[in-house]
């Protein structure tokens, strides 16, 4: 079989050449990945127009290369023209509803590069805890990790892994969800969440951020400064999802508000109120976003560069929501049928990998903005113990 | 096995008021682990005041627990797990000696720990506890055997300064309070090692609780089953059903037909030797754990067939063989022979009295296909009942092993197809449809049957998914007190279609814990959010 070919002189090298610098730089959206391999009697050529696209040629190079049965390493003559079909190809990790050690982050990056994924989603604080060390707000994850010495991210760990996955060729995009989904920001920074009410007096629980203060946007914005600062992709996620309005509506100084600003019983409009305050504020400070599907839905005024992400799979089916975005001009991000925390059993790849993003009815124009999409990996019932096995 | 959680139990331990867990049952004398029986519930002594609040971390919860506010301290340097007078074990209880030194590991990590604590204590400390004492009270402990069915794994431990003391029958039961002991210590906020003052008498409620691994679909390193073995320790499982070889491979290297591994495992890095195999049942007994393996047949022995010729039926189209093979052959008596010399070998290597025959899943389509088969179902007067036939080779297989002095666990089907099965016969029921009929029918035949139907843990679901295996009551079926106590236990089973060692822990455990407890506890243990705090704890002490 295949001991039978004919053995050509041993390669010695594989030539890699680029055609634009860029070694120092990050990976962005617009990043080009495409690169040819060429491979042929004692000549081995890699070329790329940029860095990223080496190493995606270097990925599917190792992946050529086999072993017969002597042990002998060989390649077979191939001819690759290779491009991603969609620029965004991203993976969600979860480091709110469990701590997930640096390993265990780099330990991903490295299957994603093996996989060509080329964005980290880090959603890196939620309800549960708040594991990102901020300089600007030490108290935040002081009273939000788990444990404030051990289940934290250092600015330390967070450049390791901004530069682990640069060396990769993956984009590292940081998600501080908001307003919703802040419980763990609220020990750390008084005052910031909505109290809630029962009747007349607060109940002791807190909801989502409150919107009707100053405070709250003065703090936002020089959290988000830092942020902007710290992480040096064009993009942030703001999240945006599953704001519950039941604490809004019970406290009697947002009642007010609502009536002052003609809101009438309509909270999405409050919603909406905190929103495009925070979006004009990370525009502001230069950067771009991607929000969840409900700042669409409740029709916030978002900027046309926005990216919605779409994630819902029930309510309305999402081939109809992906439609909605591009027609309304929005760039669109998939990832309701890859929630790949919701395990079942056999062979569910399959369903994930039949999945045809463009199955949708529109223009090609439209079609154009569905830049990708991500698989997610919530994390409520994921941590390092079964993270690499449930995720690959 | 980590010990990171010994701050949230040490707040909880301070925290205690007067514990009293009226755990049900208790009656004064140990039950020494025969086939369950219900227990009759005791009061006085174990009467709450309170309402109940079981201790936060011990998994599976005992049968009768109590526990005082009053703390003892633990100093490694100084304490010892050693042989009470008046035991029937002494140092040469290899088993104990090295159960002694792998419990003090657990409890107090690393040896580097024992350096610390020289000091003497203080006088505000709590007062010390300098040993754990254990003392085997039957004649015959059990340290160099096998354990068995009807093996004692009942234990009572008593906490109190300056000893405690762990009384068990046999050294299974104390194995089993030596687990429970380690459940016990914790760790406060200051380093320190602490154990509450308390009294527990402690029995299984059924005598069968196993775990079911799949050596076959995916082949499983030595380390994983027995990490696989530490953690059915952990959760007071006592046994390993190896479901050692199936349709896909033969892993199992045999003495009397190597060829069978030769051709039939993946790989010859694939492969169980006979040392292998030894380490296995002899790290097992270690734990208290017997190793019952399935050699499955007459169905799922494709890869039996690669290495044996002629054992296998050959399936035919028309008059013409098509190359494929089925079940195992009933009719010829070079099958019975291999059997009869393949029996003899697994009975000699694995000790345990039982053997699983399989029995499961016959396809009958390549015997009807063979011309040979139907003339011999002629010739027997089976008509077109296929079932006769699979109950004929059947039977010639029970007669086998028999005569080996082993006793025999096979699949439902055989008893559904009505074989003759000897009266020691275990019937295991796995069709999850209507499952409690199928109890009856077993029980009611007067068969001791072991329900796995409910606990297929390979068929994993979004979410807390064990809280449905908690809440499986094995005696939730029709039938008299006498049929219920033939159901002498319950396996979780693992089936190794999509699990190989880059998965097999995480998706085993912890959800096997919550069938561990269903089958250890008292019936009455079964409030979920008890169960959530308690299992959490022990989740990260696994770890």
């Amino acid at each position: 079989a295949e001991n039978e070919q004919p053995r050509e002189t041993p390669c010695t090298q594989l030539l890699v050449f680029v055609a634009t610098p860029g070694c120092d730089g990050f990976p962005s959206l617009d990043s080009k990945e495409s690169y040819k391999l060429f491979v042929s009697e004692g000549f081995l050529l890699l070329t790329a127009d940029a860095v990223w696209g080496a190493l995606r040629g270097l990925e599917t190079f190792s992946q050529l290369v086999g072993r017969d049965g002597n042990g002998m390493y060989y390649i077979n003559k191939t001819e690759i023209v290779d491009f991603p079909r969609f620029a965004h190809r991203g993976l969600l990790l979860d480091t709110s509803r469990h701590y997930l050690p640096l390993r265990a982050i780099l330990e991903t990056l490295d299957v994603m590069a093996y996989n060509k994924f080329n964005v980290f989603h880090w959603h890196i604080v939620d309800d549960p805890s708040f594991p990102y060390e901020s300089m600007t707000f030490p108290e935040l994850s002081k009273q939000g990790a788990f444990n404030a010495m051990t289940h934290v991210y250092t600015a330390g760990d967070v450049q390791t892994v901004i530069e682990y996955a640069r060396l990769r060729g993956i984009r590292v995009i940081a998600e501080f969800d908001t307003p919703g989904h802040t419980l763990s920001w609220g020990p750390g920074a008084p005052g910031l969440l909505t109290p809630c009410y029962l009747g007349k007096d607060p109940s002791g629980t807190y909801g989502p951020i409150n919107p009707i203060l100053n405070s709250t946007y003065q703090f936002v914005t020089s959290l988000f400064q830092e942020v902007s600062a710290v992480f040096p992709d064009f993009f942030l996620h703001l999240g945006g999802d599953e704001v519950d309005f039941t604490c809004w509506k019970s406290n009697p100084k947002i009642r007010a508000f609502m009536k002052e600003m003609g809101f009438g019983e309509d909270y999405k409009k409050l919603e909406s109120f905190y929103i495009q305050r925070l979006l004009d504020i990370i525009s502001s400070l230069g950067k771009g976003y991607i929000v969840w599907q409900e700042v669409f839905d409740n029709g916030v005024k978002v900027r046309p560069d926005t990216v919605i992400h779409v994630w819902k799979e029930n309510s309305t089916p999402y081939m109809e929501e992906m439609a909605n975005v591009t027609k309304a001009g929005y760039r669109a991000l998939l990832s309701a049928p890859w929630y790949l925390n919701r395990i079942s059993y056999g062979q569910d790849w399959m369903a994930a990998y039949q999945v045809e993003p463009l199955k949708f009815e529109g223009v090609a124009e439209q079609k154009g903005r569905v830049i990708g999409g991500e698989a997610c990996m919530w994390g409520e019932y994921v941590d390092v113990t079964n993270l690499a096995p449930r995720l690959w | 096995r980590g010990r990171a959680m010994g701050r949230a139990v040490g707040l909880a331990g301070l925290l205690v008021g007067l514990f009293l867990v009226p755990a049900v049952l208790v009656s004064t004398s140990l039950r020494h682990g025969a086939p369950r029986t219900e227990p009759t519930p005791e009061p006085a002594a174990w009467e709450l005041a309170w309402d109940p609040v079981p201790e936060d971390s011990l998994w599976p919860l005992p049968q009768g627990l109590r526990t005082s506010r009053r703390q003892l301290r633990l100093v490694p340097a100084r304490f010892q797990l050693v042989h009470g007078a008046g035991s029937s074990a002494g140092p040469d209880c290899g088993l104990l000696q090295d159960a002694f030194r792998r419990y003090y590991e657990y409890m107090f990590g690393q040896s580097r720990r024992g350096k610390r604590g020289r000091r003497p204590l203080g006088a505000q400390a709590e007062p010390e506890l300098s040993q754990l004492q254990v003392v085997i009270e039957s004649r015959e402990p059990g340290c160099d055997s096998y354990p068995h069915l009807a093996s004692s794994e009942a234990y009572h431990l008593t906490v109190a300064e300056p000893v405690a003391i762990l009384k068990a029958v046999e050294v299974w039961g104390a194995l089993r309070g030596l687990e429970t002991f380690s459940q016990l210590v914790h760790e406060n906020d200051y380093g320190s090692f602490l154990v509450n003052e308390s009294e527990i008498d402690d029995f299984p409620r059924f005598a069968h609780r196993g775990i079911l691994l799949d050596t076959s679909r995916h082949y499983l390193p030595l380390k994983s089953i027995l990490t696989n073995l530490d953690a059915m320790a952990f959760n007071k499982f006592n046994v390993l059903h190896w479901h050692i070889v199936d349709d896909q491979s033969f892993p199992y290297q045999s003495i009397y037909f190597p060829e069978l591994s030769d051709k039939g495992a993946y790989s010859y890095n694939h492969i169980y030797t006979p040392t292998d195999v030894h380490l296995v049942i002899e790290y097992a007994r270690l734990r208290g754990i017997r190793v019952i393996p399935e050699f499955d047949t007459p169905g799922h022995t494709q890869s039996w067939g690669k290495g044996q010729k002629d054992l296998l039926t050959p399936c035919y189209n028309g008059e013409q063989p098509t190359g494929s093979f089925g079940p195992v052959n009933p009719i010829l008596n070079t099958t019975y022979d291999f059997m009869t010399k393949f029996f003899k070998e697994i009975s000699s290597v694995f000790p345990d009295a039982y053997i699983h025959l399989g029995g499961d899943e016959v396809n009958f389509d390549c015997w009807k296909s063979n011309p040979e088969v139907n003339e011999f179902m002629k010739k027997q007067g089976f008509g077109i009942d296929y079932a006769k036939l699979e109950s004929y080779y059947i039977q010639k297989i029970l007669d086998i092993v028999s005569s080996y002095n082993k006793g025999y666990m096979v699949w439902q089907e055989v008893f559904d197809n009505k074989a003759q099965l000897k009266p020691d016969t275990v019937v295991e029921v796995w069709m999850e449809n209507n499952y409690a009929h199928e109890l009856s029918s077993v029980t009611g035949a007067g068969f001791t049957a072991i329900l796995a139907a409910p606990w297929y843990l390979d068929y994993i679901s979004y979410g807390q998914d064990w809280k449905k295996y908690y809440s499986v009551e094995p005696l939730n079926f029709p039938g008299c007190e006498k049929q219920k106590k033939l159901l002498i236990g319950g396996e979780a089973c693992l089936w190794g279609e999509f699990v190989d060692a880059t998965n097999l822990t995480p998706r085993l455990w912890p959800r096997a814990s919550a069938v561990g407890e269903r089958l250890w506890s008292s019936r009455n243990v079964t409030n979920l959010q008890d169960a959530y705090k308690r299992l959490t704890n022990h989740r990260c002490r696994m770890l």
